[in-house]
């Protein structure tokens, strides 16, 4: 019997170990042939840089041009500003509503706020996009007088509502696990279910809190479908967050099915996916270490 | 709201696929070509390009496959890029694209699939450049299309317009219609990286209706509540896209639309585009807001593949 879950536990790193290799033997071009190195190789995607004053003109992505050019810092860039301006929604709403929950929400209404929540980590990640399109751009527009009706901050807000589950569940969890004794200690001594709440069991579920900002980190990074419809898809290297922007994920989505396997823009893109592996790989392994230590820590001390 | 098919993203793929029963109801010719030809009959066509171009095919389909029981008709989308790398890997019949095949392109289709390659256009087509309906600009000169477009003249009141930023909307590269826009309005020159680049025509149109100070392009058929303007070509007055314009090449933005498929296609291929080509084929083509093509002239001198014996002429199915 043991062998069965062995040999399933093999085959999901088996699955990971392959996918790997495949993504990176299609990377493999630009490192080793030298039609595909003319145009797609680490210096053009990382170091090159167009003449112009600003940095749009001077880090393009172009790769179709006549005169193709390949720097990744747009598409890097556009990446983390939607990455941020989510988790800088989705981290405190989410572990607000978690602390809410677990601590001051009467059951019934606890009954409802938790599965309403984990609900919209079941929403399709194109209607999320969708409903950012046509509605959420549209208000934020109104409101902040935008001249870029698709923006880093509508992509990023939308972007923030498929991170919100994954930040809400892992955090109760945490919340919840917090033993008991901890809350009748410091209610015995005196403090209010908030000083509680905020100074004992909030501290005593970091590990749990920061997991769940290392997963939210990975699937934002990894993110496809929001930011392709709600971000405004142009590649400029911009520090605004009112510009438009284009992810690293989305650029593969939207030019995968047009070049020439094998092609120059074609390794482009399968380095790309090779760069996102190995992010969301080193965010995940980082997280794990991190959280590994605190509890070792906290276990020490507690 | 008229909305197509609102920012639809490339990788969910347009598909029509009309079941209709394979009734065995014979028909002269299917009892003529006997069982194994019928079994290929029934196999689904499977065309493939154009994001401009899937309203057309799709019209078209749904028509034919009324006209032809037994046949299925399957148009996707996906850009005129991907319908063409589609033919050259041989996943579909026939390829939709709003710019002709280069010539690279045709020696792949002749070496990966071992036939030459016949074109067929069958429709006119006039780029628009659309403009919010509020917008108090009418026309342009193709010289200030290429200059927004490359990012030199970025706001609206250097051309007559508001105080406003020009909001630049385009389409993704495996288009036709960029690649079209780029080769006749930016002479190969590059689009301004700040031009947001959208999957199809219709999220275009979509995007521009939304936004008052923007500017996009896209094919005439799909224009609703944006307004296309006028264009003027060097040192001409500016022109209107209608049939009349189209026809006469006073619009410089008019394109022909083609279809692609092997040279001994299947009957099942050249059924359908012989089809397109008929009467009937291209009173749909103008139903769509396409122009159908002039007798004669306009198909004539269009491009070196029209004289394919396999599909001129035949204009009755």
């Amino acid at each position: 019997m043991a062998s069965i879950f062995t040999l399933a536990g093999g085959v999901a790193i088996l699955f990971i170990f392959l996918i790997f290799l495949f993504t990176f033997k299609e990377a493999m071009p630009i490192f080793t042939n030298s039609i595909v190195r003319e145009t797609a190789n680490l210096e053009a995607f990382f170091v090159s840089a167009q003449p112009g004053d600003t940095l749009i003109d001077r880090y393009v992505w172009q790769p179709t041009s006549r005169n193709p050019k390949m720097s990744f810092w747009p598409l890097i860039l556009g990446t983390l500003k939607a990455t941020f301006v989510g988790l800088l929604f989705a981290c405190p709403v989410g572990v607000a509503a978690a602390l809410f929950t677990s601590e001051f929400a009467p059951p019934r209404i606890r009954e409802i706020v938790k599965p309403v929540i984990e609900l919209l980590a079941g929403i399709p990640s194109v209607v999320l996009g969708f409903f950012a399109l046509i509605v959420l751009a549209t208000w934020f527009q109104q409101l902040f007088g935008f001249t870029y009706r698709l923006n880093a901050w509508n992509a990023g807000v939308a972007l923030g509502f498929a991170l919100l589950p994954i930040i809400f569940t892992i955090c109760e969890d945490g919340l919840s696990a917090v033993p008991r004794s901890y809350r009748d200690a410091s209610l015995a001594l005196g403090s209010s279910r908030l000083q509680t709440a905020v100074k004992v069991v909030l501290p005593a579920a970091t590990p749990a809190i920061f997991a769940s900002f290392v997963l939210a980190f990975g699937r934002a990074i990894g993110e496809t479908m929001i930011l392709l419809m709600a971000g405004g898809n142009a590649a400029i290297t911009s520090l605004d967050l009112g510009d438009p922007l284009r992810t690293l994920s989305a650029t593969i989505a939207a030019e995968l099915g047009e070049v020439v396997f094998g092609g120059a823009h074609y390794s482009a893109l399968f380095f790309m996916g090779t760069l996102l592996f190995v992010i969301t790989f080193v965010s995940n392994s980082t997280g794990d270490f991190v959280i590994r230590k605190m509890k070792r820590r906290m276990q020490g001390e507690g | 709201m008229d909305v197509h098919q609102p920012a639809n993203p490339k990788a969910v793929m347009i598909i029509l696929l009309s079941v209709l029963t394979l009734g065995g109801c014979g028909g002269e010719r299917q009892a003529a070509e006997g069982g194994a030809a019928a079994g290929e009959r029934a196999r689904p066509l499977t065309v493939k390009g154009s994001d401009t171009m899937v309203i057309l095919g799709q019209r078209i389909a749904e028509e034919y496959m009324k006209t032809n029981p037994g046949t299925v008709v399957q148009v996707n989308g996906g850009g005129s890029g991907t319908g063409i790398a589609a033919l050259i890997n041989g996943t579909v019949d026939l390829a939709q694209s709003s710019r002709a095949m280069s010539d690279e392109e045709k020696a792949s289709v002749r070496q990966n699939r071992g036939a030459a390659v016949v074109e067929t256009p069958v429709a006119l087509d006039s780029l628009a450049v659309f403009v919010h309906a509020s917008n108090p600009v009418r026309s342009l000169t193709m010289d200030q299309i290429k200059q927004i477009y490359q990012g030199r003249i970025t706001r609206w009141n250097q051309i007559g317009g508001p105080n406003e930023t020009i909001v630049l909307y385009g389409r993704e590269n495996s288009s036709g219609t960029y690649d079209y826009f780029r080769e006749h309005v930016l002479n190969e020159e590059d689009f301004a990286p700040r031009v947001q680049t959208l999957a199809g025509t219709a999220a275009v149109i979509n995007a521009v209706a939304r936004d008052r100070n923007s500017i996009g392009y896209g094919g005439i058929a799909y224009a609703s509540e944006v307004r296309p303007l006028e264009i003027a070509a060097e040192g001409k007055a500016a022109v209107a896209p209608s049939e009349q314009t189209v026809a006469d090449s006073t619009y410089p933005l008019a394109r022909h639309l083609y279809f692609y498929h092997l040279e001994g296609a299947p009957e099942r291929v050249t059924d359908f585009v012989e089809y397109t080509l008929s009467a009937e084929g291209q009173a749909l083509v103008a139903g769509v807001g396409y122009f159908p093509l002039t007798q004669g002239g306009a198909t004539g001198g269009a491009s070196e593949g029209v004289a394919s014996s396999e599909t001129s002429g035949a204009n009755a199915p």
